[in-house]
């Protein structure tokens, strides 16, 4: 029983330590020294727009883009967080009320326009 | 006086924080459910959002939960997953540098949203800056905790519908682009990353494009280097 307990012990361990080196390693490689190179920081400050869309991409990559709604509902509610955004600059407005329509489009919308 | 200071900033964190808590919590108790099922209770659920969180890696984890890896396949697979947070540090050097006895638990804390939220909110205004970071981390991982303790408690009692409620990262990710976007004198490290992403996507598929997307995001951001260091790009 015991054994059956803490059998992922050492699995949690290794998943928790190297998740930790991911993060620790450009801090590790470059913050302690006092000429971090130029380059370097070039990327750190340039790189935040363009991970941010890396994510706006990579929280949607299994939307069935080919078939079914075709990413439909995603690329509306996309946009109307968009227009949102820039109408009432508002974080948990834009948001929740986008979160919203899109729950409503994937939930009884876009079922009923494809059935 | 440090009491006062930490509330101030605590009161002016959280507000940032309530779509990664819709988000955390939805996520987390689908987490909590699934490794319920699985056969194992709150103290791995515990112990595990703890101690790796990483929420996607953690749904990776519960595959290695089922079947029995070697820790190298378990440690290369990982690196891989979660190969993204090289980036994230490189993009939060300058903005950690001066975060003192906070920054271990900062860097360790660097998921998806918390990066997305500390490296495009602007500190407000009469708060403690490290602070400030400290308390996005710090209320983003008691979300994510407390999450995957309700699905692994609740279980199955949960049965409403909540397909689609994981929009809420995205839309986070959309409203910190676009707020990047409008104070940004240049467009080009955006256009740029979202052009590559989206080519990478289609090209190697949902679950290897991350690693070939964020190289060529390199490759580019450094071609272009001269063009937009001349824009002074701040």
């Amino acid at each position: 029983m015991l054994d059956f307990v803490l059998q992922p012990a050492p699995m949690v361990l290794t998943v928790a330590l190297v998740t930790l080196a991911t993060r620790a390693l450009p801090f590790l490689l470059f913050s302690g020294r006092k000429d971090t190179p130029s380059y370097v920081l070039y990327l750190g400050r340039v790189l935040p727009p363009a991970i941010l869309a890396l994510l706006i991409v990579y929280s949607v990559k299994s939307t069935a883009w080919t078939s079914q709604a075709y990413g439909l509902p995603e690329l509306l509610a996309i946009g109307i967080v968009v227009v949102l955004h820039l109408w009432k600059k508002n974080h948990l407005l834009s948001i929740s009320l986008g979160t919203l329509i899109y729950m409503l489009m994937l939930q009884k919308l876009f079922p009923l326009l494809l059935s | 006086m440090r009491i006062a200071q930490a509330k101030n900033a605590l009161a002016k964190a959280f507000p940032y924080t309530i779509p990664v808590l819709m988000g955390y919590l939805f996520i987390g108790i689908a987490f909590g459910v699934l490794l319920k099922e699985q056969g194992f209770g709150s103290l791995w659920a515990l112990l595990m959002s703890f101690s790796i969180y990483a929420g996607a890696m953690q749904f990776v984890a519960l595959g290695f939960l089922s079947q029995s890896l070697d820790l190298l396949s378990v440690a290369l697979m990982t690196f891989m997953v979660n190969i993204r947070h090289l980036f994230y540090g490189l993009a939060m050097l300058e903005r950690y540098r001066s975060t003192g006895k906070l920054k271990p638990y900062l860097i360790f804390s660097l998921t998806d949203e918390t990066f997305s939220l500390n490296c495009a909110l602007e500190t407000p205004r009469d708060v403690d800056g490290p602070l400030f970071f400290f308390f996005i981390s710090l209320l983003n991982h008691l979300y994510w905790i407390v999450g995957s303790l309700l699905g692994n408690w609740l279980g199955s009692l949960l049965t409403f519908d909540t397909r689609g409620i994981d929009f809420a990262m995205t839309a986070l990710f959309v409203v910190l682009f676009v707020e990047q976007w409008k104070k940004s004198p240049q467009h080009t490290s955006a256009l740029l990353g979202l052009a590559i992403s989206v080519l990478c996507l289609m090209l190697w598929g949902p679950d290897s494009f991350i690693l070939p997307a964020m190289l060529l995001i390199i490759v580019a951001l450094s071609l272009f280097k001269t063009n937009l260091e001349e824009k002074k790009y701040a």
